[in-house]
């Protein structure tokens, strides 16, 4: 069985904030990390090949440092890494993403299982899993908690919904988004961290990959940011303190004034 | 391709390196230096007051008959019978984009055996049109299915513009649909309106909720969003007048790749938290499982869930269900109770759309004060019975 697990590298949202005084972006040192919701793919891939046997692939789009995350997926025990990295990849939104990784998954071939994260956290968008999925012309499904192989050509899934949950029956090749209950990401092992270490990433651009420069990045994308600005901030905010007795009728009353039912 | 600077108008005053969230951005002795590691985010754009930075154009180059797609569609989702909530509050929020555009509005109903009833209230909250589809294949949901069919209807009637709710069907079958027929597609959107051109300015959260990004789809339709629930008003209008039209499609759509073999409705009321309107939520500093009985009961009260924060979940104080979060549900309800946990961004992100946030914590610095409406400084263990007392004596 081939797996192939599309990661990402983002910025580490916990330091990204706004200055309350300037508003503007503050970046203390911004870190890139992977995507928490990639390694939960990673993992429940690394799972499936304990079980069975199985080769892993982890591919990501980004721009050369992104090797360091692929770097430190090898490190927990994938068996081969894939960079796509090109200048016309840049500004691609999810479409543009899209087409970029489902010709890579196209080129790679034989591929019996796609693993993505839930979502990225950086756009929080969850698009490019079903999109890759649509592009590739295979079935999928998103917020998956836990998945089994039924047959050879069958998988079975819970995905969590608003609801509650369901169990699906899929034919494969298919793609699976999962979230965090498929299981702790493991760490890094000495023996593997080795390996990542010496072993070659192979970086493929629009000519590995037979793209025109117009259907990828800024240019082969169908949305354009046309305004980033910071979210309004409170200016209603409330702070309660006093005795107790004061503060209970101070909120109540607020809740009340502000008609929030079922208050 | 990175952002472009130009250097009449820049005065090398460096905000924009401050900005950046990818490190860019260098600030020379005469000139600002953007490097490759620029994603062409905007961030800089914005910020720059002299207007000096600017993104290269987009292409995917003009389609040519963007003037044959019009109408406003909305995507009715329904649980168990009924109209999703979110449904109707798209209905009004296209109900505007719709007089704006001076064109109709429809909601797009799939599923089997639904009857005359929705397509009525679906009319009375704004609707010009409902087109119905009943199959077999749509009695549950399923991505290829909903989406195919969606596909296929829009190919027959050409929408300029389509909203679905930005829920756990939305999120998962859209993308399918926006590929499928090529074109762009904005996620979890918190505000839409139409530009003097006519296009379709999408609104939302990106990096965590720190910045907000409109977006637009210039070149291909329908302009395509998924829209946050509970940020949009429903309108209900009894005199509405429209019609509904029911839409066949061939037995052929249907790939069958995928089969639903169980759907197991949560069991804990409580952890219905995207649905709920009020939310208590604790974390760390209610110091062991048993003390979650405190908020249940306010939580049951004023008819609300339970939330909780990952520091909660993980000390194996209440199921994983109930997490809000990045790594949890994202909610928006009427009245976000933080109770007892310290606001950690990862936290705030998935609630900050919330109406109105209170915040209990005894640590007059905590973070969560600064995302709240009413921070209340307190110890939770003397403030939330005082306040449960408060509410029962009220309504006696
Ligand atoms: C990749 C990643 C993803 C994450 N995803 C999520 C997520 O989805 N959701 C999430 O919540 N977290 C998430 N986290 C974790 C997050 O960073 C915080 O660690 C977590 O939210 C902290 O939980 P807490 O606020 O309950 O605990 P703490 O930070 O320990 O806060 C406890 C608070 O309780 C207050 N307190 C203590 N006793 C009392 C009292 N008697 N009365 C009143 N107040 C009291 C304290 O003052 C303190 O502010 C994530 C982290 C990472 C790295
Ligand atoms: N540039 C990328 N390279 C590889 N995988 C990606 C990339 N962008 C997104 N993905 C995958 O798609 C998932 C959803 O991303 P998004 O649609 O951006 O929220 C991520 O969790 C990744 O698994």
């Amino acid at each position: 069985m081939h797996i192939v697990v599309c990661i990402k590298q983002v910025p580490d949202t916990k330091n990204v904030r706004i200055d309350p005084d300037t508003h503007t972006l503050v970046r203390q040192g911004v870190e890139s990390i992977i995507n928490p919701f990639d390694l939960f793919a990673v993992e429940a891939a690394l799972q499936i090949k304990d079980a069975s046997s199985a080769t892993i692939t982890v591919i990501t789009m980004g721009p050369p440092q992104a090797e360091e995350a692929l770097r430190e997926v090898l490190s927990r025990g994938v068996d081969a890494a894939l960079l796509l990295s090109d200048r016309a990849f840049a500004g691609a939104d999810t479409w543009a993403t899209s087409v970029t990784l489902s010709a890579a998954i196209r080129k790679l071939g034989n591929v019996d299982l796609i693993l993505c994260g839930k979502q990225a956290v950086d756009g929080d968008t969850a698009q490019v899993g079903p999109e890759v999925a649509t592009l590739l012309d295979i079935p999928y499904a998103t917020f998956v908690k836990k998945m089994e192989p039924l047959d050879a050509q069958h998988l079975k899934v819970t995905r969590q919904t608003d609801e509650g949950t369901e169990v699906w029956k899929l034919s494969t090749p298919a793609l699976i988004t999962v979230i965090k209950e498929v299981g702790e990401p493991r760490l890094p092992s000495l023996r593997h961290k080795m390996r990542a270490k010496k072993a070659a990433i192979p970086v493929w651009g629009i000519a590995e990959l037979g793209l025109d420069a117009n259907d990828v990045g800024l240019c082969g994308s169908f949305t354009q940011v046309v305004r980033v600005f910071s979210p309004p901030r409170r200016t209603d905010r409330v702070i309660i303190e006093g005795s107790l007795e004061e503060q209970v009728e101070q909120l109540y009353r607020y809740l009340k004034e502000a008609k929030v039912p079922g208050i | 391709m990175k952002a472009l600077v130009d250097g009449k108008k820049c005065t090398v005053c460096g905000v924009c390196s401050d900005v950046c969230p990818f490190g860019a951005i260098t600030v020379g002795e005469t000139s600002v230096e953007i490097s490759d590691e620029c994603t062409l985010c905007g961030m800089c754009v914005d910020t720059c007051e002299f207007g000096a930075i600017s993104l290269p154009e987009v292409g995917a180059g003009p389609a040519a008959d963007l003037a044959d797609y019009n109408g406003v569609w909305v995507f009715a989702e329904w649980r168990d019978g009924t109209v999703h909530k979110v449904s109707y509050e798209l209905l009004g929020a296209g109900r505007q984009l719709a007089d704006k555009r001076g064109v109709e509005l429809a909601a797009v109903l799939l599923g089997h055996g639904l009857g005359e009833a929705l397509s009525s209230e679906l009319i009375a909250y704004g609707a010009d049109v409902v087109y119905l589809v009943d199959h077999p294949q749509l009695a549950r949901f399923t991505n290829e299915a909903y989406a195919d069919v969606l596909v296929d209807l829009i190919h027959k009637k050409r929408p300029e513009i389509l909203l679905a709710g930005a829920t756990s069907i939305g999120r998962s079958f859209i993308p399918r649909v926006a590929a499928s027929v090529r074109t762009g597609l904005t996620a979890d959107c918190t505000e839409l309106d139409i530009s003097e051109e006519g296009l379709l300015l999408q609104t939302r959260p990106a990096f965590g909720g720190n910045v907000m990004a409109t977006i637009v789809c210039p070149n291909s339709r329908p302009q395509m969003a998924t829209v946050r629930p509970k940020v949009m008003r429903p309108v209900r209008q009894p005199e509405h007048p429209g019609r509904s039209e029911v839409i066949e499609v061939s037995d052929g759509i249907f790939q069958n790749r995928v089969e639903v073999l169980e759907v197991i409705p949560e069991q804990d009321q409580t952890a219905k938290l995207t649905e709920a309107d009020i939310i208590v939520s604790g974390g760390r500093g209610l110091g062991k499982a048993e003390n979650f009985v405190l908020l249940e009961e306010l939580a049951q009260l004023v008819k609300g869930a339970v939330g909780a924060s990952r520091g909660a979940v993980e000390e194996g104080w209440i199921a994983p269900s109930h997490q809000v979060g990045q790594t949890g549900r994202t909610v928006a309800p009427t009245l976000y109770m933080a109770v007892g946990l310290s606001g950690a961004i990862q936290h705030v992100v998935g609630m900050q759309g919330s109406k109105i946030i209170v915040a209990v914590n005894k640590d007059r610095e905590a973070p969560v004060f600064d995302v709240a409406s009413c921070g209340v400084v307190a110890d939770l263990f003397e403030f939330i019975p005082a306040f449960i007392r408060k509410i029962k004596q009220e309504r006696e």
